[in-house]
């Protein structure tokens, strides 16, 4: 009766979710990012930080999503019925997007002034780099992970947001399957 | 040539609830010592099908996973007229006994997933020797929300797609594309409300803290086993509820979310087989103990 032999311990591909595995050079420097954000005097506080060579990585990253979502039908088609405003991308350095039919039709970088906008989903740039692994770590590879352990906010009105869940999860994913856009 | 067929049979027992006939659907396969599987909330016994379809368990065991009232092919019961569903300690206790008696089954183990893994601390907490051994997937007593669930039930969302997004992330990103698929295919499933209705089992009702700790591991042995990407019950929950509780046995599940049974079963089979293999032992005296 081999079925209830004691196994070979299960074989383990991921990174332990220990901090020396956040600690690789490429992690450490978006988990420094985390912590930046805003300058350190409080007289020169922005309410945005202009972003280093590293933020804007993940800024590039997101800057190609629009094309990325082009090349996924099945999830446009998740969104057909969804048309909004919304802010998404790291927390000093959002985009303002405009979603029609489930397609984005503009990605408008800070500053975009007065536009108006219904929900903002913003998370630090250590969670997009680890959310866009191509096997993230346990508690980073969720949006609504992220928002537990805090290394995201959301805000605003979330009708649009929570009734096209799963395509907002997905396209924000984008980035991870095509690895090439995302920073390493 | 036939088709390769399965070997669970799923049929219907009737069962009393709080004093009314509920028409239960259940699958099994096996003979041996009674193993009854409960689901998670808003999903159904399809989860467990790769369990019950397991050879080598169904040589011991007699594998048995019902569709809770209102989930699956168990109906609401004859008496409903469209009140909000509930479900509440008392009830989720009092139907997994009834059903448990309804078929006769001599000290069964009981081993439930999420909320199923919460009701399995309430009977070890008040009828431990009822039991031959208990086992919670994705289990604590307690542990913290992270979403609104009247998201989960109103018109102008469909219940189906946000009930399924939302738990979604609960699945490992290293389980098979299609056993995810199929997981969440259950939760679009559920009827109005019902998954709501459970988390209010799991979110209000059934609170557990300050009451584990009169758990008796030497009454009813205590198994809990929680994936390591399960963000809603994290191992850290488990740990703490168990920590607890004196003789509880504690696994972290690598590569595993909140259905392990479903996500990833080949996955989960490496660890569940190992506690099976305890219960075999411990409930014989033959050599068959010696297999595990």
């Amino acid at each position: 009766m081999t079925g209830l032999r004691q196994p070979a311990s299960p074989k383990r591909t991921l990174r332990r979710p220990d901090d020396r595995a956040i600690d690789t050079p490429d992690r450490r420097v978006f988990r420094s990012l985390a912590n930046v954000g805003i300058a350190e005097n409080p007289c020169l506080k922005r309410m945005t930080s202009a972003p280093n060579a590293t933020d804007a990585a993940v800024i590039r990253a997101f800057a190609g999503i629009p094309a990325l979502l082009e090349q996924a039908p099945a999830l446009i088609f998740c969104g057909r019925t969804l048309d909004c405003e919304c802010l998404l991308g790291p927390i000093d350095h959002p985009f303002h997007v405009s979603i029609r039919g489930g397609r984005i039709i503009d990605l408008m970088p800070t500053p975009f002034l007065t536009r108006p906008w219904r929900f903002s989903y913003r998370a630090s740039p250590a969670a997009w780099a680890e959310y866009w692994q191509p096997l993230p770590r346990p508690g980073w590879h969720d949006l609504l992970a992220l928002t537990k352990r805090e290394e995201a906010t959301l805000e605003g009105d979330l009708y649009p947001f929570m009734a096209h869940l799963q395509y907002f999860k997905d396209v924000l994913a984008l980035p991870r399957i095509h690895q090439s856009a995302v920073p390493a | 040539m036939t088709g390769y067929i399965e070997p669970m049979l799923g049929r219907y027992v009737h069962v009393e609830i709080d004093r009314e006939m509920h028409r239960i659907y259940f699958e099994e396969n096996g003979a041996g010592i009674p193993l009854v599987c409960l689901h998670t909330a808003g999903s159904d016994g399809r989860q467990w099908r790769h369990l019950l379809a397991d050879e080598e368990f169904a040589k011991k065991f007699r594998i048995i996973a019902f569709d809770m009232p209102w989930h699956g092919k168990s109906n609401p019961p004859p008496s409903w007229t469209g009140e909000e569903y509930r479900l509440t300690t008392a009830r989720y206790t009092q139907t997994v006994r009834a059903f448990c008696k309804a078929l006769m089954l001599d000290k069964p183990v009981v081993m439930g997933c999420s909320i199923g893994g919460r009701i399995v601390l309430n009977l070890a907490i008040d009828h431990a020797a009822e039991f031959r051994a208990l086992i919670g997937l994705e289990a604590a007593d307690f542990q913290a929300p992270w979403y609104d669930t009247s998201w989960l039930h109103r018109p102008d969302v469909h219940g189906g797609e946000v009930c399924a997004a939302l738990v979604s992330g609960l699945i490992a990103p290293q389980s098979p594309e299609s056993s995810r698929r199929e997981t969440l295919w259950a939760y679009m499933q559920g009827g109005p409300g019902v998954f709501k209705g459970d988390l209010y089992f799991y979110r209000v009702d059934g609170d557990l803290r300050g009451r584990v700790e009169k758990i008796d591991t030497g009454v009813c042995p205590l198994y809990l086993l929680t994936g390591e990407y399960d963000f809603s019950c994290t191992p850290e929950d488990t740990k703490r509820t168990a920590a607890a509780i004196g003789g509880a046995s504690v696994t972290i599940m690598e590569q595993l979310g909140h259905f392990p049974m479903s996500e990833n079963p080949e996955q989960f089979r490496r660890y569940i087989a190992p506690v099976l293999g305890r219960i075999l032992k411990q409930s014989t005296s033959t050599k068959q103990g010696e297999y595990v």
